[in-house]
């Protein structure tokens, strides 16, 4: 072999994907099949095909999930980790999430989401004080911040699916039933969403835009909690007792956590190409590129889109089998197609007429508004079949 | 004359040209797009379908009839609704028919014609001067290509090689899958959906009925036969009974739809969380059917529909079957009249003539269970047992509405039965406490109401009344009797509050205090006096006073007869037996649309990833010997995704770079 050769070789082996992997990535794979494994053993009774065929998926995408992003490994693990512990200090029942230490200031379901809640709003604070301040320190503090809130979150989800079936195994459920839930679901996602964007595009300057919505949703969700009680466990009425449930609604949140990062990254391309306009210097030109802005601003739309037409699709399949027709009109329905129409004409805009620039930033920020509607407003102001979370 | 024809074709050419351009124009499609969203907006902050009287009461007459015209009541099914879905077919449709061959070209072509000027000039393109042999040049190419994940097809050239990658494909399928997905649903969708119903309607074939008839009496005008092809109704079926027919609601009234086979439910099941809201509920069906051999039983549940023969059955909802009920009717006025008992069936309206007067009784429901929130710590609910919904309607057709409890509940320490009343559904209930006495029944409440409203018992008792403590004349207390036993009528008539009233109409304020004291004492001891008479019939010992327990009985019906006017019925119901039939909500459906429409969506779903998430992108190396060794021209293109591809770009010049050093 010659040096070509032989740099040839080297190029193509630096570059393989299997090649690349560690030994903790396969140390990784393993753990996380034999924990797909044990679950499987050990829940099978109370799965149907389905629900197994979700599960096995779940643990297959985790793995490649971890491959291709490192940092998933962490955060899973630590997220397994809380949520044994959580989970193993419910001996006698829920009541003990009232006498114990653990659960009552760490890993009980609502614990953990009240860590979460408060980490979320600390990383916007301290986003924006890196982001005026420049200071890098402040921006890492910062991302350390939505990790954890992350993990929090996905603690206090994973616990609190433990204690619905702790009230009774007829009444458990995963944990995406109803407004409480799927707004912890929602902040997740979209944090998760801006996470790996941050890492991909180099940038922290963004953190404080995104994590603004993710914010405002803490403050819905401490509202609804204290207000409403909502973050009380309540048995599913029956139509939501179906597979369907844990497929539809994590790939709707997909989408909308996409939606919502791409009108965030909207409104500092708007920030930037003002400041751009005026000629100013000042602290806007610690944004990213416009280019960069609207790049990422078209992917995360692209992302969103792509889901929403999954969770739309799989939500008309469940609709045929829980209300007799897949497609009935129903409010949710009809603002779902209404936020998919707009998606898409926004595609259109810029693919085939090559729009860009403020128009499309201040479109995708509209977008956030018709989606909140069909999230939020719909359960609020309109009735209809769909059953959870009446405001 | 001679080139007329070219002419007219040339025109007819152009015409169909310009109609494809319009059709399948960006601007077309968008302002559908908008359109769809505008009207679907209309159909969600209006609420569809419902009766059209409401749709008078919200918007009065005028408004009532504008938007009945433009159909805005039912939106999905208005022609203008469907003329917009019509025309996004017919605009993507030409968009698939304009694109797709280009598009389908594109993804088979590697654009091996392209000159040295053209990747020149794409930004992505850089090049080398190299001291390796062509052979090995071609070898690197082709292998970092085919390792970047780009197919390559090799030309060699006037004294040049040039290998053009590609990679991504899919995306251009991608596209064409989309449109195509789109086309489909739509399609489906409409033969799903009321399109053909309101064809018929329009031409004639049908009209809707509006009358409340049982489904053999519906004329043949708003049958649907079997034939229909695609449809959604819905049939309340009782337990052991059955159906060949559903029902379709439409515009203001409903249709009837034949089915070729009838469904019987044998069993309703429902179960409940311990909070009392339904966990499940599920029918055990028959399908009866004479091309079967044997019937076919399945059971079916929310989430989990039977398909039979292309038919759809699905679990919606539940109601009553029309339990058989027996009643005891108990007159709240007038004395001495004996209760009647009733036979009634949830559902059915009952003519009724009872102590002397004319009514009809609806009955409305009936439930098993009433599960409510505990006050009792210990056990977080309570089960309030069976109940039965009804209306009283008079002659002049107003009527009341009643929900009365079976079993007592207690209050207090005291138990009593329980019956709520309004006179509009958008009223909350308000409640009658009848005490239940220490045989647990009612009929001690009744006699001592019976008792009060006895003239004669009455004069009899304030007669051994010495109210006032000093021998009147007897003139004079025979008068005072008598005002005794009137306001005892009073009371009876329109409670303390009606006596306290009273005294504020008749008598001069500076005396009122004292007036109201007597009275209410007098009162008090009337009822007394009549109480424990009425005990004393029933045999109990009352010489030496009563116990707690008949005190506080008496104190309850005491209040109970107070509010008997606010009550508003002079009757009330017990409930005293009852035998449940529940009855299955069922919905059918055939919908061969979804034969094309869950295609679709699959297509849908794949077109979208693929165009997302494999964007075409081309790759050239363009090489040629020279004096000074190889010339190798490396440029990228990519339709977009502009970021990206240069990244992409860019790490496979450097590849190059590395491991072909100049
Ligand atoms: C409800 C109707 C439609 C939907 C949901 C839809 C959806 C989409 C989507 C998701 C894309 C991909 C955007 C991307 O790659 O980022 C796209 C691209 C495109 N659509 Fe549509 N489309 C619809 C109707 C139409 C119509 C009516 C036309 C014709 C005027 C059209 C023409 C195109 C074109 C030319 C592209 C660009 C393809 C490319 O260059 O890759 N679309 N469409």
């Amino acid at each position: 072999m010659n040096s070509t050769q032989t740099a040839l070789q080297f190029e193509i082996d630096k570059q393989s994907f299997w090649k690349g992997l560690t030994p903790f990535d396969w140390v990784w794979s393993i753990v996380v099949m034999l924990g797909t494994a044990y679950a499987y053993v050990m829940y099978q009774d109370l799965m149907d095909v389905y629900e197994k065929g979700i599960l096995v998926s779940t643990g297959v995408g985790l793995v490649f999930l971890g491959w291709s992003w490192k940092a998933m490994r962490g955060l899973s693990i630590a997220v397994f980790l809380l949520s044994i512990l959580g989970i193993s200090r419910y001996v006698n029942g829920l009541s003990d999430a009232d006498t114990d230490f653990f659960l009552r200031f760490l890993v009980s379901g609502q614990s953990a989401v009240m860590w979460m809640s408060a980490l979320y709003v600390l990383a916007t604070v301290t986003y924006f004080i890196a982001f005026f301040g420049r200071s890098d320190f402040a921006g890492k503090v910062a991302s350390a911040m939505t990790w954890s809130a992350t993990t929090m979150g996905l603690v206090g989800l994973m616990v609190r699916w433990r204690e619905s079936y702790l009230i009774g195994i007829d009444v458990g459920h995963i944990p995406v039933s109803n407004l409480y839930e799927v707004f912890i679901l929602f902040s997740i996602i979209t944090a998760l969403l801006y996470l790996f964007y941050e890492r991909r595009y180099q940038t922290r300057a963004l953190g404080g835009f995104v994590l603004l919505i993710i914010s405002a949703a803490v403050a819905f969700l401490l509202w609804y909690m204290f207000d409403r009680q909502a973050d009380e466990i309540q048995p599913l009425v029956p139509a939501l007792k179906s597979y369907w449930m844990k497929i539809h609604v994590p790939a709707n949140f997909v989408g909308y956590g996409a939606f919502a990062l791409a009108a965030m990254v909207g409104t500092a391309f708007l920030v930037r190409a003002t400041a751009d306009e005026r000629g100013s210097n000042g602290i806007a030109t610690a944004l990213p590129d416009l280019d960069v802005l609207d790049d990422l601003m078209y992917k995360s739309i692209a992302l969103g889109f792509a889901f929403f037409t999954l969770a739309t699709i799989l939500g008309a399949l469940w609709a045929a089998e829980a209300w007799g027709g897949y497609w009935s009109w129903d409010p949710k329905e009809t603002w779902a197609l209404i936020v998919w129409l707009n998606y898409a004409a926004w595609l259109h805009m810029r693919l085939t007429k090559g729009w860009r620039g403020k128009p499309m930033a201040a479109w995708a920020i509209i977008g956030l508004f018709v989606t909140l509607f069909a999230f939020l407003g719909v359960n609020m102001f309109l009735s209809g079949l769909h059953s959870y979370g009446e405001l | 004359m001679t080139n007329q024809p070219t002419t007219s074709i040339a025109r007819g050419a152009k015409t169909s040209a310009l109609l494809v351009r319009f059709l399948g124009s960006m601007n077309l499609a968008i302002t559908l797009l908008v359109a769809l969203s505008i009207a679907a907006i209309i159909g969600t902050v209006l609420q569809q379908n419902q009766p059209y009287t409401d749709y008078v009461i919200k918007f009065g007459p005028f408004w009532f009839e504008l938007f009945q015209q433009l159909g805005l009541y039912d939106v999905y099914s208005s022609g203008w609704f469907l003329f917009i879905l019509f025309f996004l077919v017919v605009s993507t449709s030409t968009c698939i028919y304009r694109n797709a061959p280009n598009m389908l070209r594109e993804m088979r072509e590697y654009r091996e014609n392209s000159t040295l000027e053209t990747l020149k000039n794409y930004p992505n393109t850089y090049s080398w001067s190299l001291n390796s042999t062509h052979v090995e040049v071609l070898d690197v190419t082709q292998k970092l290509f085919q390792h970047n994940g780009y197919s390559a097809r090799i030309k060699e050239g006037d004294g040049h090689t040039l290998v053009s990658g590609m990679k991504g494909a899919g995306s251009r399928l991608g596209y064409v899958l989309t449109h195509l997905a789109i086309v489909l649903v739509c399609i489906g969708g409409l033969i799903d959906g009321n399109a053909i119903l309101k064809a018929r309607e329009l031409l004639g074939q049908i009209t809707t009925e509006t009358r409340n008839l049982p489904a053999d009496e519906v004329p043949g005008i708003s049958r649907l036969g079997v034939e229909n092809m695609s449809f959604r109704g819905s049939v309340s079926i009782p337990e052991s009974r059955e159906s060949d027919v559903l029902f379709i609601n439409y515009k203001d009234g409903y249709l009837v739809q034949e089915l070729p086979f009838s469904v019987e439910v044998k069993d309703f099941r429902i179960e409940h969380y311990l909070s009392g809201q339904p966990k499940s509920f599920e029918s055990d069906l028959v399908i009866h059917d004479d091309r079967l051999a044997e019937p076919l039983q399945q059971t079916i549940s929310v989430n989990y529909p039977l398909i039979y023969d292309g038919y759809s059955i699905y679990q919606a909802s539940f109601s009553d079957g029309g339990s058989e009920l027996e009643l005891l009717a108990w007159p709240l006025s007038g004395s001495g009249t004996a209760q009647k008992k009733l036979e009634t069936k949830v559902g059915d309206d009952l003519q009724l003539n009872l102590f002397n007067e004319s009514w009809v009784l609806e009955t409305s429901n009936f439930r098993l269970f009433n599960i409510n929130p505990s006050d009792d710590p210990s056990k977080k609910f309570k089960n309030a047992g069976p109940s039965v919904q009804f209306k009283m309607r008079d002659k002049t057709g107003e009527a009341k509405e009643f929900l009365n409890y079976m079993v007592p509940v207690e209050r207090e320490g005291q138990l009593y039965y329980l019956s709520g009343v309004r006179s509009s559904p958008a009223e909350e209930f308000k409640y009658l406490y009848v005490p239940v006495d220490d045989a647990g029944g009612i009929d001690r409440f009744m006699n001592y109401l019976h008792a009060l409203n006895d003239k004669t018992l009455l004069m009899d008792l304030a007669a051994k009344q010495n109210v006032t403590g000093s021998s009147l004349p007897s003139q004079d207390s025979a008068k005072f009797n008598e005002a005794m036993v009137r306001l005892v009528g009073v009371f009876l008539k329109s409670g303390m509050n009606g006596v306290i009233e009273q005294v504020g109409k008749n008598v001069p304020t500076d005396k009122r205090e004292d007036v109201t004291k007597l009275y209410v004492r007098v009162i008090q001891q009337m009822l007394g006096a009549v109480y424990l008479d009425v005990l004393a019939k029933e045999g109990v010992d009352v010489s030496l006073g009563v116990d707690e327990k008949k005190a506080a009985f008496f104190d309850a019906a005491s209040a109970a007869i107070s509010s008997i006017d606010r009550y508003g019925s002079p009757v009330y119901f017990q409930l005293t037996s009852f035998v449940h039939h529940q009855a299955s909500g069922l919905q059918i459906a055939k919908a061969p649309g979804k034969n094309l429409v869950y295609p679709g969506c699959a297509m849908l779903i794949l077109g979208v990833f693929l165009m997302f998430y494999a964007p075409q992108k081309r790759m050239w190396a363009w090489f040629e010997t020279t004096e000074d060794g190889i010339k190798l021209l490396l440029s990228g293109h990519a339709v977009r995704d502009n970021m990206d591809f240069s990244a992409e770009y860019q790490q496979l010049q450097a590849q190059f770079g590395r491991i072909l050093s100049p």
